[in-house]
């Protein structure tokens, strides 16, 4: 799952880094995301992952590193 | 021991009062000269309404976030000007007393503000961001001596030369990524203020909010403690949004009133005969209980999101939505409220010197929508549209 994160966070998420670079705890907003850029990540990991985040999922820290992500995508039963 | 209900009773007797009394009686003038609003001030410190927020076990006035929205409104009905300054300190206010996270200094702070009713003004826009509050360009600097700078070019500081304090948003280090922001709370007495152009507004004049740029030097125990994203999403956009548009009612409130005056006037000199104006009156009632319902309805929302776990449903993008859309709805209606005014006083409405006068009203309202471009919130909340479900 964490492959497929890093793989629409390289292309959607607008990092000055490689994603595979960063570690699974590294902060993204850290790492150069901005704001706009995480509404794409969050939209591209609806796709990917065929899920609907509802809007309480909807916040900045959900998407702030690969865990984040992981843990959210597990709590809608992916994986 | 006073109770919560005594304490708020007596700061809304008190901003009423001083609102009657000192603020509209000054209005005019304050407008007029483009001056800060000193007799309000003066009375508002005497009352240490400007420490209403800080909590009673602090010693400041402990009311609630839904006390100090209802003395921006009233303010605001006054003196526009009035009301934004007294709005804006509570915003900076607001952020310090929520986001201290217990820090010794922030704590004595907050003492100080209560003893001293000390006046914060924020520099959060900057040259180069613009409106962008989310991103900075100055830096918390590091210094030789332990110490920390900033240097900060800032397009509008309101009462910039009448404040004691300052709230600035800059980013974290000098290597720091423009997103990753801190707010730092800096004393008169550790910052230069360079003057950089001049104040002469169309409206809000009595703001007193030319350019600055800003240089300080502090310690970093003044680095409030949580991140300025947190700080941003939980309180001072959403805060930042309740209480301006307090104002903006209030003062589209002040021109219905007079609206409401000038018809009853000429129903008194002409008793029985039909008076258009008061139809026209009646549609405006209906524009100004939109603005009403908007505003009211916004602080609600907050108020039960504020009360969620954490504060957690303040950082959903629903709330980001719901908090922008308060913004530009209310700045866009507070406006039409007062032409809708001045169209039912007409000509006497227009001239600057009648009971029924509108100018400053209108002026001052028409500053809402860029404090913060409102085309900016718009493409913010287009994006997160994108992605939100509900709202
Ligand atoms: C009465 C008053 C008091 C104020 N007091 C303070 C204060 O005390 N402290 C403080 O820090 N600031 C204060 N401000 C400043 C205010 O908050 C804004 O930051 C500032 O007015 C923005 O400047 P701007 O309009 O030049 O810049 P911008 O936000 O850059 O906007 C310029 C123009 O570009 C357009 N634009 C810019 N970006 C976008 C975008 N992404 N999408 C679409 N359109 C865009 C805007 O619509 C606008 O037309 C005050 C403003 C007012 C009116």
């Amino acid at each position: 799952m964490k492959e497929r994160i890093r793989s629409v966070l390289d292309t959607h998420g607008r990092l000055p880094v490689g994603a595979a670079a960063l570690a699974d705890d590294a902060n993204l907003y850290a790492a150069g995301m901005t704001s706009h850029a995480s509404v794409n990540v969050m939209l591209a990991l609806e796709e990917e992952f065929d899920v609907e985040f509802p809007d309480e999922m909807l916040t900045r820290s959900a998407f702030e590193s690969v865990d984040a992500i992981a843990g959210r995508l597990v709590a809608l039963g992916v994986g | 021991m006073a109770t919560i209900d005594d304490r708020r009773t007596v700061f809304l007797d008190n901003v009423s009062q001083i609102a009657a009394e000192v603020a509209a009686a000054n209005a005019d003038d304050v407008d007029a000269a483009a001056r800060f609003p000193v007799e309000t001030f003066e009375a508002l410190r005497e009352a240490e309404a400007l420490s209403a927020l800080v909590p009673s076990h602090l010693g400041g006035g402990g009311v609630e976030l839904a006390d100090v929205a209802a003395g921006c409104f009233t303010l605001g009905r006054s003196c526009g000007a009035s009301g934004l300054v007294f709005a804006m300190h509570q915003i900076q206010v607001a952020c310090l007393v929520r986001h201290a996270n217990g820090s010794d200094w922030f704590e004595d702070y907050l003492r100080s503000l209560v003893r001293e009713q000390r006046l914060i003004a924020s520099v959060t826009s900057e040259i180069g961001t613009g409106g962008d509050t989310g991103r900075s360009i100055a830096a918390v600097t590091p210094a030789a001596d332990g110490e920390c700078t900033f240097v900060k070019q800032a397009p509008t500081v309101s009462y910039g030369a009448h404040a004691d304090d300052f709230l600035t948003t800059l980013r974290r280090a000098p290597d720091a990524d423009g997103g990753e922001q801190v707010a730092v709370l800096a004393a008169r007495a550790q910052i230069e203020l360079e003057p950089a152009g001049t104040w002469d507004p169309f409206g809000m004049r009595g703001t007193c909010s030319p350019g600055f740029t800003v240089r300080a030097r502090f310690d970093a125990k003044q680095v409030l403690p949580q991140p300025f994203s947190t700080v941003s999403a939980q309180t001072m956009v959403p805060v930042s949004h309740l209480l301006w548009a307090h104002v903006w009612l209030g003062v589209a409130t002040d021109a219905f009133d007079r609206a409401r005056a000038f018809v009853r006037a000429a129903a008194k000199k002409t008793p029985g005969q039909p008076i258009p104006a008061a139809v026209r009156l009646s549609h405006l009632m209906t524009e100004l209980s939109l603005l009403r319902g908007e505003v009211e309805s916004a602080l609600q929302e907050f108020l039960v999101a504020d009360a969620t776990p954490n504060r957690e449903r303040l950082e959903t993008m629903a709330a980001a939505l719901r908090f922008n859309n308060l913004k530009i709805a209310a700045s866009e209606q507070a406006p039409r409220v007062c032409q809708g005014a001045m169209n039912v006083c007409g000509i006497v409405g227009f001239k600057n010197d009648t009971p029924f006068s509108i100018g400053r009203q209108l002026r001052d309202a028409m500053s809402g929508a860029l404090m913060i471009a409102n085309e900016r919130i718009h493409q913010t909340n287009a994006s997160l549209l994108l992605v939100a479900k509900e709202t």
